[in-house]
Parts: C-alpha cells; sequence; structure tokens
C-alpha cells in the first residue's frame, strides 16, 4: 500500500515538474536492473531511467525472473526520470527459497525486499560529452523477513546503499559499433544484495564494492554484453560470491525492451555454483 | 569469477585498442568513399531532409530556412567532416544555429532522421557510425545551453 502511494507520489512529481517526452536516443535509458534504476540487469548505469532530456519526464516499469534451479528471484518495480536529471525508483524482490526452504522445513518460503532509489546525475552526458556521466545513487532497502535474515547472521532488516557510476558510449567504439563502458563503486552492508538481511556476523561495517557493465551495440536495437558486480561477504554460514552475467537487451522501441541473460550468482545461502536464466520485459513511457 | 574478471580485463584492453583506432586521424577520405562521395552525401542529405519534412517534432526549426541554402550547407559540411574535397565556407557550427533555441531532443530527434535516411540508403552501420562519431563533437556548438 504504502509503497503504490509512493509510486504515485513520484508519478505525480514527474507529471508536474516536466513535459513528457523521448528525446534521447534509442536504448540510452538502459534497462530496468533488479533493483528497479535504469541500467544494466544487476548493476546499476549513470543513465537516468526513460528517455527524458533535459526539459522532459519519463520513467519506466519492469518484471524481472532469474531462477537457478534452486532458488527464484523475482523483481518488479517502476522508476521516474525528472529532466534528464533526477530517477526516483521502487523494487520490490521475492526471493523464493525453493531447495533451501524444503530442507529448512519452509516450503514455499521467500524473503522479500523492497528497494526505494534516488539517483542524481552530477555532471557529463553518456553520448555526447568527453568525459562519461556520472551519477550519484542512494538505495533504502528494506527486508520484510527480518527474523529469518536476523536468524543466519544479519544485524539488520533494513540498510542504505551508496554507489557512484561512471557511464560512456563509445560511438564506433569496438567493429565500427557502439560500445558502452560502465563502472560503479558502492558502499554497502548488504548480503546477496539484501535479500539476506545487512550486517553479520563476520562484519558490519560498510564495504566498498566495484561493479562494472561492457555492452557493445550490434545494431541500434540489440544490445550485448557482460556485467560483473563484487559483494560483501559478511555471514559466518554461508560464504557470498560475486555475481556475474551475460546478456542481451532488444530494444524495438522507446516503449519496450526485453533483456535475456545467463547469470552465475555463485554461492547463495551455502548452496554453491547459483547459475540460470535471467528474463526482463521493461515499458517505457 | 575469475572467468568474468578476466574477460572484463580483455574487453578494457579490446575497448583502449578500439578507441585509439576510432581516434585516428580524419585526414584520409576513407568515410567519404564509404558514404558514397558527394553523390552519396547528396542522397543522405535528401533523405534526411525528407525525413525532417515529415517530423512534428523539428520540422518547425526549418520554417524560416532558405531550403537551398540549408541543403547546400548540409552537403558541405558532411562532405568536409567526412575528408572529402569539399571547403565548408559557411558559418560556424555555434552562428548558424544562433537563436533556434535548439534543444537536446530536438538535436536527438535530427540525429534519428539522419540515422533513418542512412539506412533506407542501405549504409553500412559501421559506417554511419563512423560518421556520427565525427558528428557527435558538434553537439556542444548546436545545442542551446
Amino acid at each position: 500500500m504504502r509503497f503504490s502511494l509512493t509510486l504515485g507520489a513520484a508519478l505525480l512529481l514527474a507529471s508536474t515538474a516536466a513535459m513528457a517526452g523521448q528525446g534521447r536516443l534509442l536504448a540510452t535509458g538502459g534497462v530496468s536492473n533488479i533493483e528497479g534504476q535504469a541500467g544494466g540487469g544487476i548493476v546499476p548505469w549513470a543513465v537516468i531511467a526513460g528517455y527524458g532530456t533535459r526539459d522532459q519526464s519519463g520513467g519506466t516499469a519492469f518484471v524481472t525472473n532469474v531462477g537457478t534451479g534452486d532458488y527464484n528471484l523475482t523483481a518488479l518495480g517502476a522508476a521516474i526520470g525528472i529532466d534528464n536529471r533526477f530517477e526516483v525508483s521502487l523494487a520490490k524482490q521475492h526471493f523464493d527459497l525453493g531447495t533451501l526452504g524444503t530442507a529448512l522445513g519452509l516450503p514455499g518460503k521467500s524473503l522479500r525486499q523492497q528497494i526505494l532509489g534516488l539517483k542524481l546525475r552530477l555532471f557529463g552526458n553518456l553520448l555526447y560529452t568527453a568525459a562519461p556521466q556520472v551519477s550519484l545513487g542512494v538505495q533504502y532497502k528494506r527486508n520484510l523477513d527480518g527474523a529469518l535474515v536476523r536468524s543466519v547472521g544479519a544485524q539488520s532488516d533494513h540498510g542504505v546503499d551508496v554507489y557512484l557510476a561512471a557511464t560512456k558510449l563509445f560511438v564506433a567504439g569496438a567493429f565500427g559499433r557502439d560500445l558502452l563502458v560502465s563502472v560503479d563503486v558502492r558502499a554497502t552492508k548488504a548480503n546477496q544484495i539484501g535479500l539476506l538481511g545487512f550486517g553479520g556476523d563476520r562484519g558490519d561495517g560498510y564495504n566498498v564494492e566495484a561493479e562494472a557493465s561492457l555492452g557493445l551495440m550490434l545494431d541500434p536495437h540489440t544490445v550485448i554484453g557482460i556485467e560483473y558486480r563484487r559483494k560483501p561477504d559478511n555471514l559466518g554460514f554461508a560464504r557470498e560470491d560475486a555475481w556475474s552475467d551475460f546478456f542481451i537487451a532488444w530494444f524495438p522501441s522507446k516503449s519496450i525492451a526485453l533483456t535475456a541473460a545467463y547469470a552465475d550468482l555463485g554461492s547463495i545461502a551455502t548452496l554453491p555454483d547459483q547459475q540460470g536464466f535471467y528474463l526482463s520485459v521493461q515499458a517505457t513511457f | 569469477m575469475k572467468r568474468a574478471c578476466n574477460w572484463l580485463i580483455a574487453a578494457t584492453f579490446l575497448l583502449g585498442t578500439a578507441t585509439s583506432f576510432a581516434a585516428g586521424p580524419a585526414t584520409d577520405d576513407s568515410l567519404y568513399q564509404a558514404l558514397g562521395g558527394k553523390a552519396g552525401i547528396t542522397a543522405i542529405v535528401n533523405g534526411m531532409l525528407n525525413n525532417v519534412a515529415d517530423d512534428m517534432r523539428i520540422v518547425h526549426y526549418f520554417a524560416d530556412a532558405n531550403i537551398v541554402n540549408t541543403q547546400h550547407g548540409l552537403v558541405t559540411k558532411l562532405c568536409a567532416v567526412a575528408g572529402g574535397p569539399c571547403h565548408y565556407d559557411g558559418l560556424n557550427m555555434v552562428d548558424v544555429h544562433r537563436g533556434l533555441h535548439i534543444t537536446p531532443a530536438a538535436f536527438n530527434a535530427l540525429v534519428e532522421d539522419l540515422q533513418a535516411a542512412m539506412t533506407h540508403l542501405k549504409i553500412p552501420l559501421a559506417t554511419q557510425n563512423r560518421l556520427l562519431a565525427r558528428l557527435v563533437p558538434m553537439r556542444n556548438q548546436i545545442v542551446e545551453h
């Protein structure tokens, strides 16, 4: 309820702040990552959601599913981009414990998390400035299954991530195709991006982690690439690994984007080698 | 994960190599030839202006323009930018767009009309992108700040 109210307020804000419009070039809004911001699939980029330029607003809504066989993660949410300057995003994640849930005597159990994201473009333009586009982002994450995540060692059911992202599109950068390079650094306490809570028995301070995406625009509608995201390792009961994926994103128009990926999520909550397909649909307005 | 890391490192090297090629000298006329010389560039400009005529987002920017001069200026400019044997002697990019209040969205709309014209003329994507890469730095002089 609070989720939809906040989203409604954000929509209202966007509609009064600027004219709707899609003045940016195709694919330059990225897709929706599993935490709701504009970016790649698992890594946020410095781009602002939607296709709005400095006097336009827009946004995105998305649904994403990642299945590893043992686990299933569904994320849905929306983002508003204002004046190609601010982004407000909301996402909700359901992490179905699957195999582990059954083993723990909790069949059908899932961990749920809500994420409110804010992003501010500090300077630069993805395409048109020599410097990359650089944005500062903040995420407030709230795990809705605090008792369970505390029982495995998490110190808190909520946390704040802060990240700085730099993204650049090199026109004709490689093989005559446009090349996207994005890196960011994130300060975080989140365990498995917050699905297993924040902080742990092995550490409760902020960790600074690196993330990166590399994409090649095969044609103006199609991007292929790879992503990599390092994560903290705060919980004693189970090792946590970096995440990575290979993706293909297809933008048939400025209204819709489809992403398919193969993701390697490493070890999650004692189950090793979690790999599987990632599928995402994004609507853009 | 090591695999992904190695991929990123390899790709970063590739990027460095690729961009140093992309930033190579504009002194040769290979792009001009790839675009089909003066005739090819004229067809691209005509195609783009046809697209603009139907483009409600930006057609009004051209309402007071002398279309013959505009067409000639665009062909000469693109020819010179592509390394062809043309000398653009019109106003510089700042002065020729002064007072038009060109927004970032309008600039991108023209880019889309140019891309559509080149695609319609079956110009290979790599050639299109090489031309766009040389136009990108001009955007700052064209868009109103």
